[in-house]
Order: structure tokens, then sequence, then C-alpha cells
């Protein structure tokens, strides 16, 4: 045994200061260079202030600016550590809501969500991806259906023409990569910076 | 389900087809010590490294020595990560002050990173400090990787030598797998990563505040470099606790597809890597065909049910298939897709919460792991995982003529059989083992998040995953404490070393044989029947064993869902 452990240890300490050290921080020399932006969490600030992550969704609660889907994420309860109180869009604990398709949870919280959407805008389908819990509870994005569904109410708030918003909506789509990879969506954040410059017009 | 959709799996496979080749060749130069284009840079470093530690790279080890090296190398990778876990605290690079790690968490962990699992009880962003990200999990990632690649080529010469008593140097073959396949690789995936908009920074979770005046804490660290290992060496830790659904970990629907196809590249490449080195790349690409007819079944029977979604929330009116834990940016088919291409190599990194797939969505994912991970499979592992099936398969067609079986020219005897079995009943034992001892104990039950069948499908999901070494989750179930983190830390290490000793042993045992020249009576092994065979066997072996289980979990969830019937907590 003692003749395989001479070997294992210098290529452990070895293996570790190349693959563990001098890989993870070279890299971050380069892309510190490279992609100086994008390596910081493409971070985006208005009046010199951070104002988010162009890739991290955040919650939006007012009926002036376009909402993100359900988040089901979470932090420590101030009152009692132990213990966890929702907090969506919480960018520093990434989670889903992990509820089954047969959770009765589930069930209700999506019938409360579809109730309310209806309220906004009577009469038309609630898109899937308004109703239902991301991956991560951070996204950045809705389906057009979802931005589109939302425009009579922001418009409303805004006193704005419906017609106005839905070419801001059509002008922020983002398409498949080639036509093929990926699905359609809208960045939530960055339509809302867009209806805020349009509305300081 | 799309054109489109079927589009993006059509282009996907296409594209590690057309993969497996060239780097296939390039891994055959690598392991069989030629020349490659990297060697000016990388053979001084190389031939430093074994100055220092002693080894001699012309000298080849008896699979026993080939093995015991192997184990003392975990064993070391071992203490020093639990370790860097207790102590973090305390050491450098932790700008979010991270504590220190509990004992059975610490245990879990670093098991579950030296068996290339990536089975992780705890949130990245909430638990471990960036030294501990970088020092401790992204370098066991590529250690554990280059073992598994190792041993794969150590079987494969078994099957390439003739006579021989030794099966190539454990450190020879560790050391070339990290410095010229992995290494290199991922220093280009990680600057791609980048500029995708995957984070690559020391600095802390950086205040925001929202456009609706809030404060938004968002984590952020070196992502991208270890984003890279996770996914290329199939081992699927993610930084985050969502893994690559986080928007930081998986940007875009192009870092998502290059990350699918990362997962299955070396994989895919190292069944070319046999053929070539049997002599016979025809070899190869009949295991890959078997591997392509159970991965395409697979995924379409994930997109099928993801895009008809569930029926109790189509009861309120919703259409457009599941979404519930996926992203928008993937939508059902990348989602789907990512679900099948992770489970099948052992990868365990997941783009959408599969706790939330529908029944039938994520009971494929636990096919695929509960077979053994044989479809393309983890690095390495893939590759030794369906020869054991291969062995068997030869095995059951010698006995239908009545002859003794050969298979490249080695004829498969009475050892090599029970070796390949030991390896298969192995992972059998542990998923249902220890998802029944879950099922029956108070510290089992208070795990699942879901009531019903959905609950029992968290704990054989965890079990299933920890035991084919996948590390995906079904995420409900709270696994971190004592009772789940020791016996999940257990069945990663029986599902890991309980395999890989066999397959050394049967790699010694067929190098030690004679060829036997092929004759008119020689079961062809590159036509499609011996992969219809194959395919067979690894089903009726591997799959109905689990039969009974998943009638227990995702079927019968199916039918109740179909009925409408949902499940309360404590209802």
């Amino acid at each position: 045994m003692l003749n395989h452990l001479r070997p294992a240890l210098v290529l452990l300490i070895a293996l570790t200061a190349i693959t563990g050290l001098a890989y993870p921080l070279a890299m971050t020399g380069i892309a510190g260079v490279v992609f100086p932006a994008k390596a910081a969490g493409s971070l985006i600030e208005r009046d010199g202030k951070v104002v988010g992550s162009s890739l991290i969704g955040q919650s939006f609660t007012s009926d002036r600016y376009f909402q993100g889907r359900p988040s089901a994420t979470s932090a420590a309860d101030p009152a009692d550590a132990t213990k966890t109180v929702p907090s969506p869009y919480n960018a520093a604990n990434s989670s889903g809501s992990n509820l089954g398709p047969t959770s009765a949870a589930l069930a209700e919280r999506v019938k409360a969500d579809v109730a309310t959407r209806q309220t906004e805008n009577p009469g038309q389908p609630v898109p899937v991806d308004l109703v239902t819990a991301s991956g991560s509870g951070l996204d950045p994005d809705v389906s057009p259906d979802a931005a589109l569904f939302q425009v009579p109410r922001v418009a409303k708030a805004r006193n704005l023409s419906v017609d106005q918003v839905r070419s801001l909506v059509d002008s922020q789509v983002q398409g498949r990569l080639l036509g093929i990879l990926g699905e359609p969506r809208v960045n939530v954040l960055a339509l809302n910076l867009a209806l805020d410059g349009l509305g300081s017009k | 389900m799309t054109i489109n959709g079927w589009i993006q799996i059509a282009l996907f496979c296409a594209v590690i087809i057309a993969l497996a080749r060239p780097l296939g060749g390039y891994m055959t130069r690598v392991f069989t010590g030629e020349r490659t284009v990297l060697s000016p840079v990388l053979a001084p470093v190389e031939r430093g490294l074994y100055r220092v530690a002693g080894i001699d790279a012309a000298q080849e080890q008896h699979w026993l020595a080939y093995a015991l090296s192997m184990l003392a190398f975990h064993v070391l990778g071992f203490l020093t990560l639990y370790a860097l876990l207790r102590f973090q605290a305390v050491l450098p690079l932790n700008p979010d002050g991270q504590a220190a790690v509990a004992p059975d968490l610490a245990f879990n962990t670093s098991t579950s990173f030296v068996t290339n699992t990536n089975w992780q009880s705890y949130g990245g962003e909430t638990t471990m400090s960036y030294l501990t990200q970088m020092l401790g999990l992204t370098h066991q990632n590529f250690l554990s990787a280059a073992t598994g690649i190792a041993l794969a080529v150590a079987l494969v010469r078994g099957f390439s030598r003739a006579s021989a008593g030794t099966v190539g140097s454990f450190w020879v073959d560790l050391t070339r797998s990290t410095l010229y396949v992995l290494l290199p690789l991922c220093m280009a995936l990680t600057l791609f990563y980048v500029w995708q908009g995957i984070p690559q920074t020391l600095g802390g979770a950086v205040e925001a505040t929202t456009l609706e005046g809030a404060k938004q804490t968002i984590a952020v660290g070196p992502v991208a470099s270890q984003v890279a290992i996770k996914m290329l060496g199939t081992n699927g830790g993610g930084f985050f606790n969502v893994n690559a659904a986080h928007p930081f970990e998986n940007p875009t629907a192009l870092s998502n597809f290059v990350q699918i196809l990362s997962i299955f590249a070396i994989g895919a490449a190292m069944t070319n890597v046999f053929g070539r080195m049997v002599g016979d790349e025809r070899q190869g690409w009949a295991i890959l065909s078997a591997m392509g007819v159970l991965f395409l079944a697979g995924v379409s029977v994930v997109y099928w049910a993801e895009s008809a979604g569930s029926p109790v929330l189509n009861g309120l009116g919703l259409t457009g298939g599941n979404m519930e834990g996926k992203e928008v940016r993937f939508g059902i088919v990348a989602s789907a897709l990512f679900a099948a291409v992770t489970t099948a190599a052992s990868c365990g990194a997941v783009n959408a919460m599969h706790d939330s797939f529908t029944a039938l969505g994520g009971m494929i994912p636990m096919i695929n792991m509960q077979l053994g991970e044989i479809i393309v499979g983890g690095v390495g592992a893939g590759l030794y995982g369906i020869l054991v099936f291969v062995i068997v398969t030869i095995f059951v067609a010698g006995l239908m003529v009545g002859r003794t079986p050969e298979y490249l020219g080695k004829k498969i005897e009475g050892r090599e059989v029970k070796m390949a079995v030991l390896a298969i009943l192995c992972l059998p034992l542990m998923m249902l083992g220890f998802t029944a001892l879950a099922t029956v104990i108070a510290a089992g039950l208070a795990g699942p998040a879901n009531a019903g069948p959905h609950g029992f499908s968290e704990i054989l999901y965890a079990f299933t995953s920890a035991a084919a070494n996948n590390g995906s989750a079904f995420g409900g179930l709270t696994a971190n404490t004592a009772f789940y983190n020791t016996t999940l830390g257990l069945g990663m290490l029986f599902g890991r070393f309980f395999v890989i000793v066999p397959a050394l042993a049967i790699a010694g045992s067929l190098a030690a044989k004679k060829t036997v020249p092929t004759s008119a009576g020689t079961f062809p092994t590159h036509g499609g029947l011996f992969v219809g065979l194959l395919v067979g066997v690894i089903l009726i072996v591997g799959g109905l064993t689990f039969f009974p289980a998943l009638a227990l979990g995702p079927i019968v969830e199916h039918l109740a869902g179909g009925l409408g019937q949902t499940f309360a907590v404590g209802g």
C-alpha cells in the first residue's frame, strides 16, 4: 500500500493546485479582462446605482410594471432563524416549488393565481407560465403571450395607449436562436426599464 | 409536441454523433501515449509530475495494483475534501462568511464529489465558500471524472490485449485524462460560458435596489469554471442550489445546448475509443447504437409527457404543457431533453425541477438511472457499465446456441460473468434496499415534501440517484438530515466501488486470455441483431427489477392524476 501513497499524495496535491486553484483563478483573470461586465454578473446600473442583473428576475407587484412568473424562493424568517418565509426572487437562495403533479397545494395555488389573473384581463386564457413557478425562482423572462396578456393593465395604470405598450412588448421579444434553439421570450426587467424610459419622454 | 421541438432533439443527436469520431480519435492517441497537438505544451508538465511523484510512466500495473492505486487516491481525496468542508469558516476566499459544514453533511458531500455523484444535500450559494467551491468541488469534479475515464480505458485494454499481465498505469491514465482531455476543453468552455453571461468573479454577493425600491442580494462567484467541468465531467454539482436552472449557471438557449452536448460528448466518444483500441470501430458504433435506441425512447416519452402536461392543472384551464419548475428560455423541449440527457449520463445537473415533472415525465429519469447509467453514461463509467451488460448479453446468446460465448476474440467464461452479475446486482440492492428502509422508519418518512405516491417517488429517486452516482434529485425531499446524509452517502460509495472493482477484475481476467480467431460460429457483435439483443437484455435484466417500485410511485401517480385526484400533506 505504501508504494501507492507517494504517487497518490503528490498527484493529489499537484492536480489540486492545477485544477482547483490555477484553473479557476486563471479563468477569473482572463474572463475579467475579456468580458468584464458579464464576468461580474451582467449588472444593470441606472443613475449610477445597481438596479439588478439582466439575467436575474426581480419581484414586480405594482400594476405599473409587467410582472414575472411566480417565484418559490424563500428567506430565513427574521423572527425565527430556524424557519423560512416566502421571499420571491431571492437571488441569494434559488429554489423551485418542488410540488409534484398531484400536489393539492400546487392545484390550489394555480387555481387562485388563475382567478386573480382573469380579473385583470377577463375573457382571455391565462398563459401557463404566468401561473407556474419557475425552476430557479429567478426566471428573468416570461413568454410573449404572458407579456401581451398584461398590456391592458399596464397601459391603464400608466395612462398610455394599449397600442403603444403592445408595440413596446413586441420590440422586446427575443426569438429562438437561429430560429431553432430555445423558446421566444421577453426579459421582464428590460421591458420595465424600457417602459420607464417611455414614461419620462 | 412541435416540429421545432423534434428539430432541437435531432440537432442534438446529430452533433453528438459528429463529435464522437474526432474526439474518440484524439483520446485514443492520448491513452496509447502517442503525440498530440497539445504535447509540446503538456508533455514537459506531465514528465515533471511523474518525476516528483516517483512514477515510471512505462511501468504498467496488474489489475489489483491498478485498483489499489485508485482506492488510495480516493481515500486521500475524500479526507482532504472532508477537512476543507469542516474548516472553510477559518480559511480564505470566503467573502460571504459561510460557516463550517456539519459532520454528516461533510461526509455526504465528500462522498458525493469523490464518487462523481455530486448529490447536493446543501444549497451552494448558502453553504459553500468560494475556496470550497474551487479547491474542493471543482477539483474533485476533475479527478473523479478523470478516474472514470482511466478505469474505462483499463477495461478496454483488457479486451484489446492478449496474454497480458497488466492493464495500464492508473497514475498515467489519471494524469493524461486530466491534462490532455478535461483541462483544455474546460478552459475553452469556461470562456464560452462567460461570453454567454455566466459570472466568473471572486467578488462577494451584489446588493441591488430593484425598480420597485426593494433590496435584492444577488449571489455571484467563480461559476463558469465550475460549470464547464461539472458538465464535461458528468459530475453535475451546481454552484447554485437550483443548478443549471439558475440563470447564472445557464443563461441562454445556446449555453443550454452546449451544456447538454458537453454532458454526452466524452461518453459518446469513449465508444469510439473502444472501437479503435480493439481494432474495429464498428464495435464502438454498435454500442453507441444500443445507447441511442434507449436514449431516443426515453427522451420521446419525457417530451410527450411534459407537452401533454398535468391533468390536474389542465383541468384548471391551463394549456401549453407542464411549466411548473421550468424556465421560459428553455421551455418544454429543452427541459425534457436536458432531463433525459443528464440522467442517461451520470451527470445529475438539472435545468428544470424534476420533482415538478409529470408522473411519467419524472419516471423516465429514474429508469435511465436504474438501468445503471449505461446510456452514454458518466465519462468512462458509461462505457464500463455497458460493457458489463455486453458480457451478460454475450453469455445469454451463448446459452441460446449452446456454445462457449466469445467477444472480440476473448472467451467469456464463468469468472467474467460472475463479476458482471455482481456489478449489476449492486445497484438494485442499494436503490431498493435503502428505499424500503426509508419508507418504514420515521427518519425516512420525515423527508418527502409531497404527499401520496409522489412522496414515495421522492425517496425512490434519491436512492436511485445516489447509487447510480447521478446526483439529480426530486428536490422537495429534505435530504440534509443525519439519516439521509448517511444512507445516501453509503449508497454512493457502494454504487461506485462495487461496480468499479468487478469491472477491473474483468479487465485483468480478459487481458490475460489468449485471443481466439473468429470462426463461422462466432456471433457478430457489430450488427443489428447484437444491438437488439443488448437493448433487450438491458431492459429485462436492468429494468424489470424496478417495475414493482415504479408501479408504487410514478405509475400509480399517473393513474390518480388522470382521475383528477390530488394529495394534501397531512391529509
